[in-house]
């Protein structure tokens, strides 16, 4: 099968492709989205590595994947997300606060520091509870567009993982339940190169991940990950496609992951330095720029300005987050189910009995009644 | 009231619950027009449309993990796995993702949906459609897990399930889909989950039992009786969140106590019920616990009705703990 490559902008910013009709605050929106990716992985891996949160999954070189992509969506849709999607989810309305306070995993936590870091939710913004275990969002999403065709809700669902899932049960269940009910969703496979260190050549031996679409009757597309123009413009005809009644599409962007898997990963160990550097050459950040400064919608200077804006917006967040109180122990049995169930509060209320004693309960930890 | 089977209380429930809530989907292998291989969904896609009862590709990951996708968006889902010896595939969205979403997310995304699956031998299923699960997904907080013995408890307790905000693993005792009769209300009324049932009075022995191995008991119990031996049969109803203070009571009611289940004996949920007696009721004890169940062994075929306990096996463990 022949994939062609989805291109609008060239690595040194020149438009090469119809561009989509985005209007020039629009743009530099874009490009203020992408930017607060960037800082806050910046910010988020000296908190890990000053040893004040336990684990960041790195988003850099993945920016205009996530905010093109993601940029397409409205808010009434939802997006099911993998690891890296945590920007997407502040652009759509994940307040800063409970971003940090779910890297903190702390009292503040929407959560209750149930989760590890990086893993995020949003209610009002659509952006479910992600688990670790890769690729079981997938048929979540497509039961989720199965439910909005039903019940006439009209919202698409974006579903989201990376290139390791594709090989997963969920990616083929999910993809074939999506064609046989011509659900309203669209996949996003963010193809970065690197299943923590397997690479996507050993991923699969089909040309492209996109050509997977076609054995599901779901049309595949292959875009440039680093563009974030062609990463918004084929999310919004997926889009409009599944809304519309189309069916699902399967769009993969092509990017590279340009830092370890996480915090906790050296890469080094597994893939060559020039890889890496040819591709800091197609940096999405410099490609958005290098367009803007030539459209005269930034200037020189402006996008040092706006980093040091949003720094200064996140610190103030660190600050605060740093200053939660601590969690309930109560936390320790709820929401398994609706109610506490009374073999929970017999459990607790032990190990209560014994903090107490120990003198180390909290305010608030009193027992459950029986 | 209606007298039916234990499968037709089944499909009178999934009917009474899709008529009350327009929410409520069903969905597996072969559910549809054909009605499911138990019959179980006969009549469903034509009473409500394909778009309520239907079938699905061939995946029980992709049945459970759409299914958790429904209920996170507003459906209530009741999920078919065709026989329960085919549920390991979905393993992983139950255990990972169905148990654990409350949770993970601080209570605010739940997934209120019942996966029903037949389970249990004694039909010459052989390895692969004769199992009994159930220790699997008890030892998986978030779940609860229900296995009814009769049809009056199969309509009321799969609609109890069918109300709950959480998931609910309903087992059906596939000997029994048939093989009992029982008078069955109109309507919509619930058997409330964590409640177990009162089979049989009887001073002398405490036998735990439920789905198919209730009516063993019951046999196992009417033979002690004619040796004056008068045995308490409760069926559990509900294993997990089990009614653990019903179980105390019942067992220092008689302090002779025996278990029994069809699954392997090892790590199996009578192993839960010795212990849970043994720490908190030993005092009461007049005699070791005793557990009647499969052996620790693949289920077999020719030799499936030796690999069961019977009513032979049942009475022995009853006049041993009650000799003791």
């Amino acid at each position: 099968m022949t994939i062609t490559l989805q291109r609008i902008l060239e690595p040194d910013g020149r438009l090469v492709g119809e561009a989509p009709k985005l209007s020039e605050s629009e743009l530099r929106a874009l490009f203020t989205h992408m930017l607060r990716v960037r800082v806050l992985d910046e910010r988020m891996l000296k908190l890990q590595r000053a040893g004040r949160i336990g684990f960041v999954g790195t988003a850099k070189g993945l920016e205009a994947a996530i905010i093109g992509s993601a940029y397409a969506l409205e808010k009434r849709d939802w997006l099911w997300s993998g690891l890296r999607e945590g920007g997407a989810a502040v652009m759509r309305g994940l307040p800063l606060a409970e971003y940090l306070a779910q890297m903190y995993c702390n009292a503040n936590d929407t959560a209750k520091g149930r989760q590890m870091c990086n893993h995020f939710q949003h209610k009002g913004s659509n952006y479910p509870s992600w688990s670790s275990v890769i690729g079981t969002q997938i048929s979540h999403g497509v039961g989720a567009a199965y439910a909005a065709k039903v019940r006439g809700s009209g919202e698409v669902h974006a579903i989201y993982f990376g290139d390791g899932a594709t090989s997963s049960n969920g990616f083929h269940s999910g993809l074939n339940f999506a064609g046989v009910w011509q659900a309203p969703c669209y996949f996003v496979c963010i193809d970065n190169g690197w299943a923590i260190s397997v690479c996507n050549r050993e991923q699969t031996a089909a040309e492209s991940f996109a050509d997977k679409g076609a054995a599901y009757g779901v049309p595949g597309v292959e875009v440039d990950g680093n563009d974030v123009l062609a990463c918004y413009r084929e999310c919004k005809r997926a889009l409009d496609r599944a809304r519309s009644g189309g069916g699902p599409t399967l769009i993969v962007l092509k990017t590279y992951r340009m830092l370890g898997h996480s915090s906790s990963d050296d890469p080094s160990k597994y893939r060559d330095q020039a890889e890496v550097d040819a591709w800091a050459a197609r940096d999405p950040m410099d490609r958005f720029e290098r367009y803007l400064l030539g459209r005269g919608l930034l200037k020189a200077g402006d996008r040092a300005m706006l980093e040091q804006e949003l720094t200064t917006e996140i610190d103030a967040e660190i600050h605060r987050q740093e200053a939660a109180p601590p969690m309930a122990l109560k936390t320790l049995v709820e929401d398994v189910y609706a109610d506490v169930p009374r073999h929970l509060r017999l459990q607790y209320n032990k190990f209560i009995a014994v903090a107490e004693r120990l003198g180390h309960a909290q305010k608030g930890d009193g027992a459950f009644p029986l | 009231m209606a007298t039916l089977t234990l499968v037709q209380a089944v499909n009178d429930a999934l009917k009474t619950a899709m008529r009350d809530d327009p929410s409520v989907v069903v969905l597996g292998e072969d559910v549809g027009p054909k009605g499911g291989v138990f019959l179980a969904t006969e009549g469903l896609t034509k009473e409500f449309g394909k778009a309520r009862c239907f079938d699905t590709p061939l995946s029980e990951d992709g049945i459970i993990g759409t299914g958790i996708g429904m209920a996170l968006n507003g459906l209530k889902p009741v999920c078919e796995i065709q026989f329960q010896d085919f549920i390991f595939p979905a393993f992983d969205q139950i255990v990972s993702e169905a148990a654990k979403f409350r949770y993970r997310s601080g209570g605010q995304y739940t997934c209120p949906m019942v996966i029903r699956t037949p389970y249990g031998g004694g039909i010459r299923g052989g390895l692969y459609h004769s199992q009994s699960g159930e220790a699997y997904f008890c030892h998986t907080p978030g779940l609860k897990v229900v296995i009814p013995s009769t049809p009056h408890d199969a309509k009321g307790l799969l609609l109890a399930s069918i109300d709950d905000p959480d998931p609910v693993i309903f087992l059906e005792p596939k000997a029994l889909y048939r093989q009992v009769k029982g008078e069955v209300p109109e309507g919509k009324y619930t058997v409330p989950l964590s409640t177990l049932r009162t089979v049989r009075e009887g001073k002398s022995v405490t036998v735990f039992c439920y789905g198919a191995m209730v009516p063993v008991c019951l046999k196992a119990a009417e033979q002690a009786a004619e040796k004056g031996i008068e045995c308490l049969v409760v069926d559990l109803r509900t294993l997990l969140p089990l009614d653990e203070e019903g179980v105390l009571e019942a067992a220092k009611q008689t302090g002779r106590v025996v278990v029994v289940h069809e699954a392997p004996r090892f790590c199996g949920f009578g192993g839960e019920i010795s212990a849970l007696i043994a720490e908190n009721a030993i005092e009461w004890m007049e005699a070791p616990i005793a557990r009647v169940t499969g052996f620790d062994t693949p289920f077999p075929n020719t030799l499936e009705h030796h690999y069961m306990p019977d009513a032979r096996r049942v009475l022995d463990a009853i006049e041993h703990v009650h000799g003791y």
